[in-house]
């Protein structure tokens, strides 16, 4: 599975990939968003990031929004926004037709408090806003939900 | 798919697994799986050897996350080593520095538990 170029304009130019929604999967995401980002001039340090970000959105979605049902989609897109004022944006939107995900349930972990209680998992939102420099998240009301990651541009 | 393997040897009654590869929501249950298989053994001095993974995710993460309170109630330890930067950074960012011993490479990371016994 590769991803396929869907056009371009002077505004902006997208990539888009569809992977099915089994942890296998993670790894075609992976080199999709970090080769895409390679080619937008980022440096080693920012691709990984951008590539464990989507990596953990990706695994929220088969965990959380399919339940780890196989084989439902999960729709991957890049898109390089070039406002008038800077920063132009590395937007990476990532799309599910699962369970929504509630923001407003979700509470930063507090991380001495989890370390205490050795809790585990929860902690790919945390990652993604530590990594990213914008997240935000649509809950689809019948339609898909979608998880938007920004990394600025290098100027 | 995502390639992982875990070799496994022992040095002094202490474990050292090495990562190779990646580690995500794919492979985590292969590290959970040696980690069990060493707890019942009862095995708790445990050094993990990062040398050669190459990343981790959060998923990869919950795992040390599981099993260390097991192994500290018994008197045990999973002490880290030989992290690369891009394996480091994600851990940084979570804060487990707090949590885990991280060695520069494995020879530290015996010397430690050889000292505490």
């Amino acid at each position: 599975m590769t991803g396929r170029p869907v056009g371009s304009n002077k505004k902006h130019t997208a990539r888009q990939l569809r992977i099915l929604s089994t942890t296998e999967n993670l790894e075609l995401a992976r080199r999709f968003v970090a080769d895409s980002a390679r080619q937008h001039g980022f440096d080693q340090d920012d691709i990984d990031k951008i590539t464990v970000a989507v990596d953990e959105a990706c695994t929220n979605i088969i965990k959380h929004a399919y339940k780890k049902a196989p084989n439902k989609e999960i729709d991957i897109e890049i898109r390089v926004e070039e406002p008038q004022r800077s920063p132009r944006k590395f937007m990476v939107i990532i799309e599910d037709h699962g369970a929504p995900f509630d923001p407003t349930t979700y509470h930063a972990p507090d991380l001495q408090k989890y370390f205490k209680e050795y809790r585990v998992g929860g902690l790919g939102i945390f990652l993604m806003n530590k990594l990213m420099d914008e997240v935000q998240y649509t809950a689809g009301a019948g339609k898909s939900n979608q998880i938007r990651l920004v990394k600025y541009l290098p100027s | 798919m995502s390639e992982f393997t875990i070799d496994a040897h022992e040095h002094d009654q202490i474990r050292v697994l090495s990562l190779k590869g990646y580690l995500d929501a794919h492979t985590a249950p292969q590290l959970e799986s040696s980690f069990q298989r060493e707890l019942e053994s009862g095995r708790y001095k445990l050094i993990v050897n990062f040398r050669d993974l190459d990343y981790i995710s959060s998923a990869g993460l919950g795992v040390f996350m599981q099993f260390i309170e097991e192994v500290r109630k018994h008197d045990g330890d999973i002490k880290l080593a030989n992290m690369s930067k891009r394996v480091y950074n994600v851990f940084d960012l979570l804060g487990f520095p707090v949590l885990f011993e991280i060695f520069e490479d494995e020879k530290e990371a015996l010397l430690s538990f050889q000292n505490k016994s």
